[in-house]
C-alpha cells in the first residue's frame, strides 16, 4: 500500500497538522496568472528557491518552459530588506531579457521582513530602472494566507492597475477566466467569438503555454494578453469574472477604479455552468446566440443522455480548487451522479455553503470541507467508499490503493498530457469531461466484469 | 530577449563563445560571471581557478534552488521510516512532495512515510504571535496517528525570522515521547548560496543526532557505507543489486531507500564509499575523525566507473576471495554492457553533450558519454563548490565568505570508546602506495578537454546562447531548463530526476543511459521542424493542378 500509514479511524480532528494538502501556496499562482501577460516576466520577490520550486511545478503540469526570475535573497537581505535586490533584478532583467512587462509578487519571506513594493517600484522609477514603455507591476502573496488560488487573484486584480478610463467605452466585455488551462482560455475566447461578442480575456496563457515545436524558442510566445488590452479593460462595457475565488477581486476592482460594472459567475464547466456563462454573454452585448454553439450544446445534452445509465447514482470523491469544483459538484449532480466527498484546501466558508446548496436533493450525505486536505478525504473514501475519484495526479495514490477509478483533473497534473490542449469548459469542454468519466468507468468494469459478463455492446 | 535564428559557429572560439555569453550583461554582472566562466586549459597538477558557491545575482535567471531543498529535498527527503514535517506555510512542502522520484521499497510491512507530505501550514496568526505551539501540536499529532521511530523537522523561511526555536520544540517532545527522536534542521531558504548549504545543515544534524545510536554489530565481512546515493530513479537498487552480488554489505545509504536504523548504525561500517561528494564529503570526515572508517570516493555512473569502483573497495579490504568475487561480477555483467554499447556507438560516436547538473554530477555522467563516444563540450555545477572543479587539494585554499561562515562546521573529536582504526597506519601506507587514494576526489575539470567550457552556475540566458553557439547533440540539466532547450530544436535530458528513466548507476543503468541518449538524439522528431511549405515557400500559381 501506497498510503499504508492512513487509519480508516478519525478519532480527533487535526488542528495543527496538514497531512497530503489539497493546496499550495500563493506566488505559484501569481506567478501562472503573470505569465498569462504577453511579453511578461514574473519575479518572485524572496529566495531563489521559491522561485525554482514554482517554476518546477508548473513546468512539471505545462511541459513548457516557465521563464521567471528572482530577488535571491541571502541572510544578509532577510535582515535589512530585499529592496537593494529587488532594484538590482529589475535593471538586470530589463537590460537581459528585455520584457514588457515585470511581474512582481511576494513571498512569506519578504512579507515577514515587510518590504514595501509600491515604495520599490516608485524607487526603481525615480532611478531610472525602469525603461520608457516598460511597466513593473506588483501584486502581494504572502503565502501565509489563503491559498495558489488566492496569489492567482491577487496578481489578476494587480493586472487592473494598467485599465485606464478614456471616458470612450470600447464595445468589449472583460472576461477573467480565472485558473485555467490555456485550451480552456481559447475555448472561451472562441465561445464568445461564436456568440458574436468582443472581448478583452485577462490573464490568457494561451499561445503561451501550450506553445509549438519549431526550433525556436521564444522566452515570451505569441500569446498573452496585450499591455494595450489590459489599459483598454477600463473602457469596457462590463466584466464577466468567471469564479468568485480566482476572479471576483479583479472584476470589482474594476468596477470601483474604472466604473466597469461586473458580473461574477461560476467558471463554465458543465451545462448548466456554460448556459449561464452564454446567456450572461448574450445579455450583455443584447445579441442572438449563434446556432453553432446551440448546436454544441445540444451534442453536450445529448452525450449526458447517451452516457446516463452508466452515471445514475454513481459515488464520486472530488478534490481541488474552490470554483473549479462549484461547477464540477454541479456538473455532476446535473448528470444524476452522486459527489458525496468534496475537499478543498483553500480557505472560504462559503464553499461549503454552495456545495451544500448545490448537492441538497441528493440521496447520499455529502462530506464538504473547505482548508481540508487529501489525507481526510482519503479516510471519507475508507468509510464510505466511492465508484470514482476525481482530482490532481497526488490522487493516484489513494486511487490505487482503494482501487477506485480515478480522472486526473485539476492542478497539479504530472504524471499525464493532454490538459494544455483539450479545453473542459464550455460544451466542448464537457463532452471531453464526459468522455474521461466514461473511460473510467467503463475500463473498471471491463477489467472487474467475470468472462460470463463481459460483453462487447456496453 | 530576441528568438534564436542565428546559425551554429562553425568553428566556435572559446574566448568568442565567452565574449558572446557576456556582452549582453550590465557591467558589474559581467565581471562576476567572467570570473565563473572558464575556458578549460588541461595543464598539468594544476588546473586554472574558477569563482564557484558565490551568490546569484538578482534578476537572473537561475537554475538554483534553496537551502530547505538542499535539506529536506535533497538530503531528508528519500529517507522512508522517518516522519518529515515542515514548519512552514504550505508551500514548501507541498513541492517536496514526491517530486525527486526518490524510490522506496519498504517491503509488505515497513514503514514507509515518503508518500505523505506534512506540514504545519503556517498561517498569518503564527507569524505575528509565533509558531511554536502550532509546531509542538503537529508533532503530537502526527506522533499519536504514526507512532514513527523518528520525527524530523524543518524549518522554511519565515520560522527563523520570527524566530521560533524548532530545536528546543524538537528538544520537549522527544523527551516527552522517549520512543521517538525528534530533531530539527534550521534550514531557511534564505541561507547560503544554494542547495549545498542546505545538505551540510541535514547532515550534520544526521551525524549529530542519528548516527551511533545503534551499536548492535550488523553480519557481513564487508560492511561499508554508501554515501551520496539518493536512489533516484532506483540507481541504489542497482547498486545494491552489485553489493549483494559482490558479497558486500552496504550498512547504511546516505540517504536514498534509507532508514534511520541504518543511520544509527552507520558507524559499525568499515570504509566509506563516497558516491556525491559534494553534497556529502563532510560526513566522511566525520565518521573517520569520530569512529576511524576511511573513506575513499567512488562512482557508480558508467560501467568502467562502476568496476573501477569495486575494485576499489576490494583493494581496500584486501581479501582474495572478494577481489576474485568482484572480477567474476564485473566479466559477468560486462558482456551486456559491451553489447549494447557496441550498438548504440554506431550512432552516438562523435556526437557532442552540454551538461550543467549537481554538484558531482555533472562529472560523473560525463564517464556514460565517453562510454558511448560522445565528447562534453561544456559543463559545470548548479551548487558546486572550487574543490567539486578543481580537485580537493584546494580546499585548504577556498576563500570562506560570510555566507559560508553562516553554515555550521561540527567540530568532531574521536569516540571515547568506539573510535577504533579500521587499518593501521603502515597498512593505509601500503593501500596509498599500491595506488589507493583515502580523502580524495578528482575535479571535473581536470577531467574536461582543453579549450571546453566550464560554466558555474549557468542561468536560462546563458544555456540558450551556448546552445544556439555550439550546437550540442544533447544537452543535460534540471526540468526548469528542459522545454527551453527542446523549443531550440536540441534534445534535453534530465540529470536530477531522470525524466522517467532510470536507473542509471551500475551495469544495467549505463546499459538504460545507453539506450535513453541513443532514443533521444536520434529521435525523428527533431527533422519536424519545418513545414514542407515552409522549407520551400514559393508559389507558382493558384488553384492550378500540377
Amino acid at each position: 500500500m501506497l498510503l499504508r500509514h492512513t487509519p480508516k479511524e478519525i478519532p480527533t480532528e487535526r488542528k495543527a497538522l496538514t497531512i497530503n494538502p489539497a493546496k499550495t501556496c500563493q506566488p505559484i499562482g501569481a506567478m501562472y496568472a503573470a505569465l498569462g501577460i504577453h511579453g511578461c516576466l514574473p519575479h518572485s520577490h524572496g529566495s531563489q528557491g521559491c522561485c525554482a520550486y514554482h517554476r518546477s511545478a508548473l513546468t512539471r503540469h505545462y511541459k513548457e518552459p516557465i521563464s521567471a526570475a528572482t530577488s535571491s535573497f541571502t541572510e544578509g537581505a532577510s535582515v535589512f530588506g530585499g529592496q537593494a535586490n529587488l532594484l538590482q533584478a529589475i535593471n538586470n532583467i530589463f537590460t537581459v531579457y528585455e520584457p514588457d512587462v515585470i511581474a512582481v509578487h511576494t513571498t512569506c519571506l519578504s512579507e515577514t521582513i515587510g518590504d514595501d513594493l509600491k515604495q520599490i517600484r516608485l524607487k526603481a522609477q525615480n532611478e531610472g530602472k525602469i525603461p520608457e514603455g516598460k511597466y513593473v507591476i506588483g501584486a502581494p502573496t504572502p503565502s501565509y494566507v489563503g491559498s495558489h488560488v488566492t496569489g492567482f487573484s491577487n496578481m489578476v486584480k494587480s493586472m487592473t492597475e494598467f485599465a485606464e478610463t478614456t471616458g470612450k467605452k470600447n464595445g468589449k466585455v472583460n472576461i477573467i477566466p480565472g485558473w485555467v488551462e490555456p485550451a480552456d482560455m481559447e475555448e472561451i475566447k472562441r465561445m464568445a467569438k461564436l456568440t458574436g461578442v468582443k472581448t478583452i480575456l485577462f490573464p490568457d496563457t494561451s499561445g503561451v503555454l501550450n506553445a509549438p515545436l519549431t526550433g525556436e524558442y521564444k522566452m515570451f510566445p505569441d500569446g498573452g494578453t496585450t499591455v494595450a488590452e489590459l489599459k483598454s479593460a477600463g473602457d469596457s462595457v462590463g466584466t464577466l469574472a468567471l469564479g468568485e475565488w480566482c476572479s471576483a477581486d479583479a472584476a470589482r476592482e474594476l468596477d470601483k477604479k474604472n466604473k466597469v460594472p461586473c458580473n461574477v459567475l461560476d467558471m463554465p464547466f458543465g451545462l448548466k455552468a456554460t448556459d449561464r456563462f452564454v446567456d450572461a454573454l448574450r445579455k450583455i452585448a443584447g445579441v442572438t446566440v449563434s446556432d453553432e454553439l446551440a448546436l454544441e450544446r445540444g451534442q453536450l445534452v445529448d452525450l449526458i443522455s447517451d452516457m446516463h445509465q452508466y452515471f445514475y447514482h454513481k459515488k464520486v470523491a472530488l478534490v481541488g480548487d474552490p470554483d473549479q469544483l462549484i461547477s464540477m459538484t454541479e456538473f455532476l449532480v446535473s448528470i444524476d451522479m452522486c459527489p458525496v466527498h468534496i475537499i478543498t484546501g483553500t480557505p472560504g466558508k462559503k464553499f461549503e455553503k454552495r456545495i451544500r446548496e448545490i448537492t441538497k436533493d441528493m440521496p447520499f450525505e455529502v462530506n464538504v470541507k473547505a482548508k481540508g486536505d487529501m489525507f481526510l478525504l482519503h479516510q471519507w473514501m475508507k468509510n464510505d467508499p466511492v465508484d470514482l475519484l476525481i482530482g490532481n495526479s497526488y490522487c493516484k495514490y489513494m486511487a490505487r490503493d482503494e482501487d477506485v477509478p480515478l480522472v486526473r483533473w485539476g492542478f497539479p497534473i504530472l504524471d499525464r498530457q493532454g490538459h494544455q490542449y483539450f479545453p473542459t469548459v464550455g460544451y466542448k469542454g464537457g463532452l471531453r469531461l464526459l468522455e474521461k468519466i466514461l473511460e473510467a468507468l467503463l475500463d473498471r468494469k471491463d477489467r472487474d466484469d467475470p468472462e460470463e459478463k463481459f460483453e462487447l455492446v456496453l | 530577449m530576441a528568438t534564436m535564428t542565428k546559425k551554429k559557429m562553425v568553428q566556435w572560439d572559446p574566448a568568442d563563445v565567452k565574449a558572446e555569453l557576456l556582452s549582453k550583461y550590465p557591467p558589474k554582472v559581467a565581471r562576476k560571471r567572467a570570473k565563473q566562466i572558464m575556458i578549460n586549459e588541461a595543464l598539468e597538477n594544476e588546473t586554472p581557478e574558477i569563482t564557484a558557491n558565490v551568490r546569484t545575482t538578482p534578476g537572473i535567471i537561475t537554475m538554483r534552488g534553496c537551502t530547505y531543498a538542499g535539506c529536506k529535498g535533497v538530503i531528508m527527503g528519500p529517507t522512508r521510516d522517518i516522519v518529515n514535517l515542515v514548519h512552514g506555510p504550505i508551500g514548501c512542502s507541498f513541492y517536496a512532495w514526491l517530486t525527486r522520484r526518490n524510490q522506496t521499497d519498504a517491503g509488505p510491512d515497513g514503514d514507509n512515510f515518503i508518500n505523505y507530505c506534512m506540514s504545519t501550514d503556517m498561517q498569518d496568526s503564527d507569524i505575528i504571535f509565533g509558531g511554536e505551539k502550532k509546531l509542538a501540536q503537529a508533532i503530537q499529532e502526527a506522533y499519536d496517528l504514526f507512532h514513527p521511530k523518528s520525527i524530523a523537522v524543518f524549518a522554511t523561511c519565515p520560522v527563523g525570522l520570527i524566530g521560533d526555536d524548532i530545536h528546543t520544540v524538537a528538544k520537549n517532545m522527544k523527551e516527552k515521547f522517549g520512543d521517538c527522536n525528534v530533531y530539527a534542521f534550521s534550514c531557511e531558504g534564505y541561507k547560503g548560496v544554494s542547495q549545498s548549504a542546505g545538505h551540510h545543515i541535514a547532515n550534520n544534524q544526521v551525524f549529530r543526532h542519528i548516527v551511533g545510536e545503534n551499536d548492535e554489530e550488523k553480519p557481513g565481512k564487508f560492511k561499508i557505507n554508501l554515501l551520496g546515493e539518493y536512489n533516484i530513479g532506483g540507481d541504489g537498487f542497482e547498486i545494491d543489486r552489485i553489493f549483494n552480488k559482490c558479497g558486500i554489505t552496504n550498512i547504511a545509504t546516505f540517504s536514498g531507500n534509507s532508514t534511520y536504523d541504518q543511520f544509527a548504525s552507520a558507524h559499525t561500517a568499515d570504509l566509506n564509499a563516497v558516491m556525491c561528494h559534494r553534497s556529502i564529503n563532510y560526513v566522511a570526515d566525520m565518521l573517520e575523525t569520530k569512529y576511524g572508517i576511511p573513506w575513499i570516493k567512488v562512482n557508480f555512473i558508467g560501467a568502467e566507473a562502476t568496476a573501477k569502483s569495486l575494485r576499489k573497495i576490494a583493494e581496500y579490504f584486501g581479501d582474495k576471495e572478494l577481489i576474485d568475487t568482484v572480477e567474476a561480477v564485473i566479466a559477468e555483467e560486462m558482456p551486456a554492457v559491451d553489447e549494447v554499447v557496441s550498438d548504440v556507438r554506431i550512432r552516438t560516436d562523435g556526437k557532442t553533450a552540454m551538461m550543467f547538473v549537481g554538484g558531482s554530477r555533472a562529472h560523473h555522467y560525463k564517464e556514460l558519454f565517453n562510454e558511448m563516444g560522445m565528447k562534453t563540450i561544456s559543463a559545470g555545477y548548479e551548487f558546486g563548490h572550487r574543490d567539486d572543479y578543481e580537485g580537493r587539494q584546494v580546499i585548504p585554499n577556498l576563500k570562506v565568505d560570510a555566507d559560508s561562515r553562516n553554515i555550521e562546521e561540527l567540530v568532531i573529536e574521536a569516540d571515547e570508546t568506539r573510535y577504533r582504526p579500521r587499518k593501521t597506519e603502515k597498512e593505509m601506507k601500503a593501500l596509498e602506495k599500491a595506488g589507493l587514494q583515502f580523502k580524495h576526489y578528482d575535479g571535473l575539470a581536470p577531467d574536461m578537454d582543453n579549450d571546453t567550457l566550464i560554466i558555474d552556475d549557468l542561468n536560462q540566458y546563458e544555456a540558450e546562447k551556448l546552445v544556439e553557439l555550439m550546437k550540442p547533440d544533447i544537452f543535460c540539466a534540471g526540468i526548469k531548463e528542459k522545454y527551453s532547450i527542446q523549443k531550440l530544436g536540441v534534445p534535453m535530458k534530465q540529470l536530477h530526476s531522470y525524466d522517467s528513466g532510470g536507473p542509471y548507476a551500475g551495469f544495467k543503468g549505463a546499459i538504460n543511459f545507453y539506450n535513453e541518449i541513443d532514443r533521444l538524439v536520434n529521435s525523428k522528431v527533431w527533422s519536424y521542424m519545418k513545414a514542407p511549405w515552409q522549407k520551400n515557400p514559393q508559389l507558382s500559381a493558384a488553384y492550378i493542378w500540377e
